[in-house]
This record gives C-alpha cells, structure tokens and sequence, in this order.
C-alpha cells in the first residue's frame, strides 16, 4: 500500500467500524442489517470478479456456488437432520464443496467460446435451485420450497452471534456481530483477490482474458488456469453462503434464483470488472439503491399526487433497471473502471491508440 | 403408445413456440454477438397487447377471427417499435464498448420492461379469451385441439418465410452479410444501422406471434410469462447453434420434445424418484450434454480459431 | 550449416485437410539446429497452417513430426511451447490491455512454478520468482530494441514495436525453435533492417528461427535454407539462390502457365 494513503486508510478504517452505531443513530435501525448484506454481496461479487473480471469468463449461474455453501451450512447444522456441526467446521466445509463444484461444472465445459458457457453456467445455476426446490420428495433431504429453518447462529464455544452482546459497556445486538464478523471476511476476501491479481496465476488469468490462442501458444495450460479461476470464484461463493445461512436462520430456493446472478454480475460490471474497489463499488451501490429506492418510492408518491398511484415495489425496480441502462450508457467500462481501462483512454496515448485500431481489427 | 403420442404433440406445439422466439435469439447474436436478454419480455408485451385489443375488440362485438387477426397485427406493430426503440437506446450506443456493457443494459431493459407491464396490468395472470373454435381431435389416440393445429402450422409458415426471406431478397443478402463482417459490409455500401434495425423488428414481430400462440394454447397471460420463456429459448438457440436459423429452430423444436417427453417418462425411469417437476431440467441437462459434445451446438460452424 | 543427421524439427508427410479442403498434403522437411530456415510461398500456400500445427493449434491429419527427438503428432498447444516452441502470429495477438513488460512476464509463465501458495503468502520463493522475470522481462525489452515506459499498454505501442514485442513474449519462454509468422509485414525498410538484425542476434544465441515471410531481399539475406509451398504442397527446397532459380518456384508465383 501507497504510503500517502496511510491517513485515508485510517480514516476509513475508524469509519467502518462505527458505521453500525453511527447509521443506528442517524439513519435508524435496519440499516445495519442491509451493510449486512451489503457486505455479503461484495464478497460473492469479489469472486465473480475473478471468473469474469481477470479471466473473462462469462458465468451467469454463480449464485449456484452460493447456494451450496449455504445448504451445506443449513444442512449440516440444523434440526433438519438434528446435526449441529459448529461453524468453524462447517463454514470451510461448505467453501471446499463449492470449489468442488466449480471444478465439476468447469471440467466439462470450460473449452466452450464465450457466451456458450455463459449459458451453460446459466443452466447449471437452475439445475441446482430446481434440485433443492425438489429434493423433499421421496426422500426429504432439503424441505423442498419451504426451506431449512432453526439453523444454528455462528457460535464460538458460549458465544453465540444470534443473541445481543454487552462488550466494552456497548450493546452489540446480532446485526451489529454479524457486521464485524463479515467486515473481517470480507477484508479477508479483497486481501486475496489482491494477491491473487498481482501474481503468476493473476497475470495468466489476464493473458487468457485477453486472447486465449495467444495464451495458449506461450505455454499456459489454458484449461487448468481456467479451471483454477472457476474454482476460487465458487470457494468465495461457498463461503458467503455458509455465512449467509448462519446469519439468517433460514435458506430457500428463493434466495438462489437466476435474478439473484445477474444481480451480482451486475455488481462486477457496473462497477468495473477487474477492479477490486470498483467492485466493491458496485456492491454497495446495488444494495443500497434499492434499499433507498424503496424508502422514497412510496412517500415520494405521497406528496406528489397526495396518494399511491403505483405499486412502490414496481416502481422500485422500475427505477432500478433504468439506472442500469443509465449507467452503462453514460459509463460503458462501469463507474470505476481498473486502472489499465482508464490509462487506455488517457489523451496524450489517444494518437498512437488510432493507429492501433488498424492493426487489432484485422485480428478479430 | 397414446401417451408417447399425446406427449410427442405437446412437445412439438411448445417446440414450435420455443423455436420462433429463439430465432429472435439468434438473429440479433448472428448481427451484433449479443445475448438480447430483453428479447423474452418482447414476447409477453406482444401477449399483452394482444389481450389488451382482443378485449376491447371483443367488447365491441367483432367476430372473433377478425379479433384474433386485427390483434396478432397490433401486438406484431407495438412489438416492432418497441424492439426498434430498444436497440436504438440501449444496445446501439454501446456498439464498441466493452462486451458485457449491452449485456447490463439489456437485463436492465428487461427489467424495465417487466415492471412497466405490472404497473399497466398488475400482478394478476390475465385469463385470454378464446378466439378460435378450440375443437379438439382424436389423432391415433391422442387428442389435438384446433388452437394447437394452428400453432404449429403458423410456426412452420414463419420459418419458411424468415428462409425465404434472408437467403432469397435483397435485404437477406444484406443481414447475411452484416452477420458476416459489419465493417466489411459498410465499406460496400450496406447501411448496417438499418440492417440492424430491420433485424430487431423481424425478431420482435415472431416474438409477438409466439406471445400470442403461448397465451392462446394455455389460456393465461401474465408479465412474468416472458422470463421463463425466454430463458428456454435461448437455451433452444444455443442447443442448435446460435446464429444459425436452421439450428434455432430445430433446438426449439428439439427442447420441447425432450422437455415434454422428459416429464412424460422421468417418474418411470427413475423409479418415481424424479416427478415431472423436474421438468425444467431436462432443457439444462440436454444443454450441457449437447456442447459438451458439440461446443457450437447442433448446427452451429465450428469456428476454428484462425491464428 | 544443416545438421541433418540430428534436425531440431522434423515433418514426415504431414497433412491438414479442411473439409474437402487439403491445406497441407505430404509436407516433410527437416530444419536443423541453429538455422534460420524460410517458409516461402504464395497466399494461402499453408505456411501459417503448418505453423498451426507444429505450434498444436490444430491437429495434423496425416504423418507425424517430431521436435527435438520426440514425436508431438497431438498435443496441445502448452505442451509444445513447454518443450521450446514459441511463436508469433501473422495478425498481431498481443494482450492489448496488459502492459509490455507483463506481456513478456506472461511468456515466463511456462518456466515459473510458482502457484495459488505462493501468490498469496508471497513467500520468498514467490517474490524471489517475481524478481527474477521482471528483470529478464526488462532485459528482453532492451533486446529487441523497445525503449518506452514499462508500464506503457501494449496496444498503445507503436506497430514496429509491437511486433518486436511478440518476439519478445516469445523468447521469454526460453524456446529453442522460435518460429515467426511474418514478422516484417508492414514495415518499413529501416525496422526491416533493424529487424534482420535483431534475428541474427536471436540465431547467434543458439535458438533456431523458422520464418515465413514475403519479404524476398529479407529471406535472401537471412535464411540458410527454405521451403517453399504452394497449394499444400512443397515445390522446392534448397539455398535461398537456388529456389529463387527453380522454375517450378517461378511458375507457382507468377501463375502456373510457365510451368
């Protein structure tokens, strides 16, 4: 890290971990559960970002990984089958199948061009929610529609994060726990995506990104590079999901539909894939628009027309997708885009850019 | 037999809607290399237009054959402005940006589109007036009825005009060309931006045939109805190669087979351990398999990668 | 010069048919080690399919070659570039939003063994690894001659340069046959020279070249021996004076009557 940016960091820092309070205070309670899932939503949208981001690989079924991450939590430590394996078992566990199940999906097909695998990820993403929504009959193993509920709060030893906590003369309710506890995973998370971008493997990642036959012809082992790529995308997946099923108690095929993917592929790409802050960007904005779409929909209404006249839900996701085609109209590359994107578009390189445009064409 | 019969017919009504919107797909992938995610909710527009006038034509005491005409023609217009308005806005500024950019915009469209037809029609599914005499007929033991007769037959009439159209006319010649190299195609005096538009409309026109076929053959219209059905159809132009016309229909055709005939015989052949809900997974499965094997799809060139 | 008794890269009646297509039919040739040995031949004679398939990008049909005493008949592609094949390509395939020096760090790759561990501990096996190809990457740049920014994108090279830079990328994966698909195309008779240069340095260092080109005073001066094809086929082999002689080479070029 730079060195001048040493006091912002701090400044960031200190402001991260007062945000519970500081949005219980000024924006009231609820919030911190939405930074929550705010926080969640960065980590899975950090490990598309490696699939989609450095290896260009389009993968529209990633909720998938989610998934079983938090099925295996859910299922593995719940009354449902009367197991309470602790978490720090479980949570591991859930990443380790899912990485498991990315190299199974990635083996067979990741030799498909582009779009190909887009919709093959796409088709495995529902063969998965299809099979949980199913899978209660004739042997019930994950309740079907209903769900898994009752499922054990993350725990160490006594302390368990479902219940409110008095630390340092500070009341921490479970919002507020689970909101340390992500944070430092989540940290955890960029910490490795960032080590993982500026390494061997990041840069092969990038090569293959970038025209895999010339990839290939230096001697990159395309397939397993690739496979590699799928495989820690879907361990992030896997471990916010064993966090997302401690932290709520409940999962449900619901929660790991098709809309859920795109979501987060939206996350990456509005934000600017390839970039880790602009990601991260991407998530808090995706999370926190609908959140504020949704307080102001329906009052907004009020005053204007002095009553409802739409259905605020509606409207809510109405405005959504209309600030999607916005944004990508006004910022193709997404609002933060890696540094390598912006350089590209730098004027004093404009000249030589032109000249080049010549040269890449014949290639396409 | 009956049942494999019955199921075979079931199979080939769904394929045959499957396959008009997934030539949507696939002509749009075959100009521009984008996955027009929009393209199934342009088919639940064309369905709700067509209930809107039906409703209103019927109300004011037309026949219903004139009806169901007068509205496949109104929901065939709203749906061509409406595919020229999106390319227009959301996918043709973003010609040179970076691929998935008119991917994000097009969910966006489809979500847009989405929840304007819930705020014009609400949440509700919508009953679909009969329009058509709906008799049915004993065929070899299974039974068709005149609305699916009528669907399958339009479909094929479609297709052989969609043919005729790009490999026989000048404007064919013309997509088929932009398909091919687009700047090589400006540079011999194609307009492409018309091309292109001219594609979208095409595409949304059989989209609004196949809203009005789906609504006729179950009876029910709803804004969500375009999600699933898009989704299945662009996994029928994958399945036959996307970009070729022959292979979106053919994998339209094909998934509705396998799909009905998946749930006719999965109870059997599993032990009664897999219900017909598993439906929706025989299209993914049979996906999978198919690219793993063939990774351009069924029709689809192998394009080798020329270094 | 040829060392025909043990050649770096042998063919033995290797054939690519496309469809109903033969883009190579019974080619054999040997290239021995350290030349520099020309591919001639008209457009579409199948020098850069044959460069496919030494390189793995497709698989030969018919016969079999070997490199360096064992036979590569199919395999893919990194196993070629691993056993010391490298290339370039006709249209030049950089990786246009990754600057000059990671292009070439890239090239490393095959002979790095650093993995996930190692890139997220960076240990000091890893950094010491990272170190290392940084600083050939750097050298290599000063080889063929590339002074910019390291950080400078390599589209945003000049065309001369980015040429020169796939060469680059191409010796950072230490081959031992560096195979050229057209490297002078496009420049002008300065970069060419510079070019013929550069190569004779390359061939001095050990690494046998194998070279299409078109450029014909290019080829003249540089090449021991070359090979020329026309429809799939070799026509003439030799000394680059007596090809230029050889009236078959002559009637495949100027349009078949003279034959």
């Amino acid at each position: 890290m730079n060195l001048k940016h040493k006091p912002l960091l701090a400044a960031l820092a200190i402001a991260l971990l007062l945000l519970p309070f500081a949005t219980d205070a000024m924006l009231g309670r609820g919030w911190v559960r939405i930074a929550d899932f705010a926080l969640l939503y960065i980590m899975l949208a950090l490990g598309l970002n490696i699939v989609v981001g450095y290896a260009g690989l389009l993968d529209l079924g990633y909720v998938a990984f989610f998934a079983v991450g938090a099925y295996n939590y859910a299922l593995l430590s719940s009354p449902q089958f009367g197991l309470h394996w602790p978490f720090w078992v479980v949570l591991p566990l859930g990443a380790l199948l899912a990485c498991c199940f990315g190299v199974l999906l990635g083996a067979p097909t990741l030799k498909l061009r582009g779009d190909y695998l887009a919709i093959v990820t796409l088709g495995f993403g529902e063969i998965i929610r299809i099979f949980l929504n199913n899978l209660n009959a004739p042997v019930n193993i994950t309740n079907g529609p209903q769900g898994i509920s009752m499922i054990d709060p993350i725990r160490a030893g006594e302390f368990s994060m479902g219940g409110e906590h008095q630390l340092f003369g500070l009341a921490f309710p479970a919002t507020h726990l689970h909101y340390y506890l992500f944070l430092l995973f989540t940290l955890l998370v960029i910490f490795v995506s960032r080590r993982l971008e500026g390494s061997r493997i990041g840069r092969a990642w990038m090569a293959i990104r970038e025209d895999e036959v010339a990839a290939e012809a230096m001697g990159l082992n395309t397939r397993n590079i690739k496979l590699l790529a799928f495989a820690m995308g879907a361990t992030f997946g896997g471990l916010s999901g064993g966090l997302f099923a401690g932290f709520q108690g409940f999962v449900s095929p619901e929660s790991f539909s098709l809309m859920e993917s795109i979501m987060i592929l939206c996350m990456v790409v509005l934000g600017g894939m390839g970039n880790i802050g602009g990601v991260i960007l991407g998530g808090v904005l995706l999370v926190l628009l609908p959140e504020a779409l949704r307080n102001g929909a329906g009052p907004m209404q009020q005053a204007l027309f002095g009553k409802t006249l739409v259905d605020p839900e509606s409207l809510r996701m109405l405005m959504f997708g209309l600030a999607l085609i916005a944004v990508m109209l006004l910022r193709p590359a997404g609002l933060w885009p890696s540094t390598q994107r912006r350089r590209e578009l730098s004027p004093d390189e404009m000249i030589s850019h032109q000249e080049q445009d010549t040269v890449y064409d014949n290639s396409k | 037999m009956d049942i494999l019969l019955q199921q075979i017919i079931n199979g080939l009504v769904q394929g045959s809607v499957y396959a008009l919107v997934a030539l949507g797909y696939t002509m749009v992938y075959g100009i521009l290399g984008l996955i027009n995610f929009a393209h199934g909710e342009v088919v639940m527009v064309g369905a709700m237009v067509a209930l809107a006038v039906s409703g209103m034509l019927l109300a004011a005491g037309l026949p219903p054959l004139l009806v169901l005409l007068l509205a496949l023609l109104v929901a065939m217009a709203v749906c061509m402005a409406l595919g020229y308005a999106i390319e227009r806005i959301a996918y043709r500024p973003l010609r040179n940006a970076p691929r998935l950019a008119p991917l994000i915009t097009a969910i966006g469209v489809s979500i847009v589109l989405q929840n304007l037809a819930m705020i014009f029609w609400g949440r509700e599914y919508h009953a679909f007036p009969q329009l058509l005499p709906g008799a049915s007929h004993g065929f070899g033991g299974a039974i068709i009825n005149d609305v699916q007769i009528i669907i399958i037959a339009v479909a094929l009439l479609m297709m052989a005009g969609l043919l005729v159209l790009v490999h026989r006319t000048r404007l064919g010649r013309a997509m088929r060309a932009v398909a091919e190299n687009p700047s090589a195609a400006a540079l011999m005096g194609v307009d492409i931006n018309t091309v292109i538009s001219v594609t979208f409309m095409i595409g949304s026109a059989l989209a609004a045939v196949a809203g009005l076929m789906v609504s006729a053959n179950y009876g029910i219209v709803h804004y969500y109805m375009g999600f699933l059905l898009g989704l299945k159809a662009f996994t029928a132009a994958v399945l036959g190669g996307i970009g070729n016309l022959r292979g979106a229909m053919l994998g339209g055709v094909l998934l509705g087979l396998i799909e009905s005939l998946g749930a006719g015989y999965i109870g059997d052949l599993s032990g009664g351990f897999f219900g017909s809900n598993y439906q929706d997974v025989f299209a993914f499965f049979a996906l999978i398999a198919v690219l793993v094997f063939r990774p351009s799809g069924l029709l689809g060139e192998r394009v080798a990668e020329r270094a | 010069m040829t060392t025909a008794n043990n050649p770096l890269l042998e063919l033995a009646g290797v054939g690519k048919r496309f469809g109903g297509l033969a883009a190579l039919s019974a080619v054999s040739l040997h290239i021995g080690r350290g030349e520099i040995y020309g591919l001639i031949g008209p457009n579409g004679a199948g020098k850069t399919t044959l460069f496919n398939v030494v390189t793995g990008l497709y698989q030969l049909d018919e016969g079999n070659f070997t490199f360096d005493g064992v036979a590569y008949s199919r395999c893919k592609p990194h196993v070629l570039a691993e056993a010391g094949i490298a290339r370039t390509f006709q249209n030049i395939r950089l990786f246009a939003n990754m600057t000059a020096l990671e292009n070439i760090m890239v090239g490393c790759h095959v002979r790095t063994r650093s993995g996930i561990w190692g890139a997220l501990t960076r240990n000091a096996a890893a950094r010491a690894e990272e170190r290392a190809i940084a600083q050939r990457a750097r050298e290599l740049l000063r080889y063929v001659g590339i002074d910019r920014p390291h950080e400078t994108l390599a589209k945003h090279l000049s065309y001369g340069e980015q040429r020169r830079l796939e060469i680059a990328r191409a010796l950072a994966t230490e081959p031992k046959l560096l195979a050229l698909d057209e490297p002078a195309a496009g420049m002008n008779a300065t970069e060419t020279g510079s070019l013929k240069t550069l190569l004779q340095t390359i061939r001095a260092s050990g690494i046998t070249v194998l070279l299409i080109e078109h450029d014909v005073k290019l080829i003249m001066g540089l090449c021991d021996r070359v090979t020329v094809l026309d429809y799939g086929r070799k026509i003439a082999e030799g000394v680059p004076e007596q090809v230029r002689r050889d009236p078959a080479v002559i009637a495949a070029y100027l349009g078949g009557e003279a034959a």
